[in-house]
């Protein structure tokens, strides 16, 4: 993160030394003449090969000759292994394609995947695809209440998940009318309910051939679901045509072969576990490796080391995490095959750059890209000057710019503090937000998309993120909108009014704080704060969990009665509170 | 088994588990590793700890090392609650 002043001061560093030329070559050549063209060449779209995104994860690397590589190596919580080839991969999402189109699974319909990082995550979301159906990938650690939030706004037909979730399926389905299949990957021994069907993916029939749906460029795909700063999470429509840009920035910015080996920490849950943790990698036929296990820095390394991983993209969250643990446990593990370091969700600090030098021996790069970008935009690329704690400079192809707040005309003097802004017009921009076509609209403002973000750039064209201009809270690099969180506060018997804003936090950049007014009858108590933080959590999910409550008399409000949360949010970052001329006096 | 460790252990089942989960936990269960607690729910955690016996976790040791298994996190509380006796 930086500001006008650290713009000035930052050191200018070489980029890491790579072994071969990256596959971008050089950002200024790349972005002469470019044209998305480039890539659906690459796909063999001009051949009038299948554009549908599951055909082209599989079938078509088995038709380059590497059926047998492995596409997907997972390690569970427990140490467990289990691995896929491409020729796997084909033929499992074919499985679920034909199983879930004989249960009457439709093209356009939507299917949740509510699964841990568990391998029937992936394998069914290639076949979701490739059945032309729209796959909704959820965090498994959402609550009840998020997960029917989500599933009613989509009108979902269809949830796969496991034994271990069924229960907060079962609580949201009474919510959920249009919701008719409910099915269970290690469904084992368990009791079935009606509407719920077991499918054991290693143990299916396998189906070798199947006639993949013929999905046009602009056939929905993916949605996933993002949280803004009013109402409930809005979902983000993507479409197939969406793989020409993930495909490219994954060649370019992370740097990806077909003899690479990498590792993404996103949760598909989240847009960087689909766009980069399953369609980027796989379109370019790399061994992807998962490790469904919580976060630990020697398992970590360990895991590292043992895959000989060689492209890593983390996140600003996870890597201070590793740096709180010291240079000791890295240096015990071999992390020599390591080439390219990439990172994702929240501003990568400086600190962070330098620390990765000093313990991998490479820079990790800034990568800035949004759910409704569906593909990195800002970024820093293999072989171009980092400026510690600079997002980079805009992707070929894509404008991006620094828009005046009041006029959102483009801002031309360097060091100048605005909204960052990019042209409409790159494959992977979502199409609309589902059924709410008023808030996509409010995403644009005089010709730009509006990403809700503050910035600056510099002489040199990097651009350096600022903050939101919103009141969304960026936690851990997820998005958590203040609405919600403020909503299952009123759900406690003891809350009378909330409000949920952003507090800063060394580890997380920000973590929800919350401020509530009780009830008659109920007092301000440790106990009080420990049970609402744990209902909160329980009903959406730990990110939205408010790590502090603050029991207060009574909110800021205008005249008009609106609670005003900049002011609470102004407090917590130590700003300027900013006109408080319309606030109602207490 | 102590007292600290049946506490932890009966805090984090009713917790972080399902009602139905079928899961044995143990003192040396992985909790944060094994994805039974991740680390935005490790600050609930603490916070119960923190109330329960009455001691003051310092950001620096609550990592997701020392929150681990329930043997680690009762090491923590231990020499906490000894320091401030």
């Amino acid at each position: 993160m930086g500001n006008g002043e650290e713009v000035g001061t930052a050191i200018l560093e070489a980029a890491g030394a790579v072994a071969r030329p990256p596959n971008i070559g050089s950002w200024e050549e790349a972005g002469r003449g470019f044209d998305w063209v480039l890539a659906e060449r690459e796909l063999g779209w001009g051949r009038g090969d299948p554009v549908n995104i599951g055909w082209n994860l599989s079938d078509r690397i088995c038709r380059r000759g590497l059926a047998q590589k492995t596409a997907l190596f997972w390690e569970g919580a427990e140490g467990q292994e289990r691995k896929y080839t491409f020729d796997d991969l084909r033929v499992l999402s074919n499985t679920v394609a034909a199983w879930l189109s004989a249960k009457g699974v439709n093209p356009g319909e939507r299917v949740c995947l509510f699964l841990d990082r568990v391998p029937e995550l992936y394998l069914a979301f290639v076949g979701i695809l490739k059945l032309g159906a729209v796959v909704q990938p959820l965090f498994s650690a959402f609550g009840e209440e998020s997960l029917a939030t989500r599933l009613l706004d989509a009108g979902t037909c269809c949830v796969i998940t496991q034994r271990k979730h069924l229960p907060k399926v079962r609580r949201a389905r009474a919510q959920l009318p249009g919701l008719r299949l409910v099915v269970v990957v290690d469904a084992g021994d368990a009791r079935l309910g009606e509407g719920e069907v077991a499918l054991e993916l290693d143990a299916a029939p396998r189906v070798e051939e199947y006639e993949v749906f013929p999905a046009g460029p602009e056939t929905p795909s993916v949605l996933h679901y993002t949280s803004g700063t009013t109402g409930q999470p809005k979902g983000a429509q993507h479409v197939h045509r969406s793989l020409v840009s993930q495909y490219l920035t994954t060649r370019w910015v992370l740097d990806l072969n077909e003899d690479d080996v990498y590792w993404c920490n996103a949760d598909p849950g989240w847009v960087t576990g689909t766009s980069y943790g399953i369609i980027g990698p796989w379109a370019c036929g790399a061994t992807q490796v998962v490790l469904d296990a919580g976060f630990g820095a020697e398992r970590w390394y360990a895991f590292l080391e043992k895959r000989r991983v060689t492209v890593w993209y983390s996140a600003p969250t996870a890597i201070r995490l590793l740096m709180k643990e010291g240079l000791a446990p890295v240096r015990r593990h071999d992390l020599s095959a390591l080439r390219h370091l990439a990172s994702v969700g929240e501003p990568l600090n400086p600190e962070a750059v330098h620390w990765s030098r000093e313990a991998l021996g490479l820079p990790f790069h800034d990568t800035f890209w949004q759910t409704e970008t569906g593909c990195i935009v800002v970024s820093n690329y293999p072989g171009m000057p980092i400026k510690a704690g600079s997002m980079g400079r805009p992707f070929p192809g894509i404008t991006a710019a620094i828009l005046d707040l009041k006029t959102f005309e483009p801002l031309s003097e360097p060091g100048r503090v605005g909204m960052i802004g990019l042209r409409p017009g790159w494959p992977s921009m979502i199409r609309g937000y589902w059924n709410n076509p008023a808030g996509y609209a409010k995403k644009f403002a005089n010709g730009w998309y509006l990403t809700g973000d503050r910035g600056t750039f510099d002489a040199d064209g990097y651009f350096w993120f600022i903050g939101r201009d919103d009141d969304v809270i960026n936690t851990g690099g997820h998005l958590v909108g203040p609405f919600e969180v403020e909503s299952a506060l009123l759900e406690h018997p003891a809350v009378a009014e909330s409000a949920a804003v952003a507090k800063p936090d060394p580890v997380n950049m920000e973590v929800v704080k919350a401020f509530v007014t009780l009830k008659p009858g109920h007092e301000a108590s440790p106990d009080l704060e420990l049970e609402i933080m744990n209902f909160v959590r329980k009903r959406l999910s730990p990110i939205a969990m408010p790590q502090e409550i603050a029991f207060v008399p009574s909110l800021p409000r205008t005249r008009s009665g609106k609670i005003v949360r900049r002011v609470l949010r102004a407090q917590e970052f130590g700003e300027p509170l900013g006109d408080v001329s319309t606030l109602m006096e207490d | 088994m102590d007292d600290l460790r049946i506490a932890i252990l009966d805090y984090v089942r009713r917790e972080y588990l399902e009602e139905d989960d079928e899961r044995t936990l143990s003192p040396t269960t992985r909790l944060i590793s094994g994805g039974i607690v991740d680390s935005f729910s490790m600050v609930s955690l603490k916070r119960f700890l923190e109330r329960k016996y009455d001691v003051k976790i310092p950001d620096a040791d609550a990592s997701p090392e020392a929150f681990d298994t329930v043997d680690s996190i009762a090491a923590l509380v231990e020499r906490l609650a000894a320091v401030k006796a």
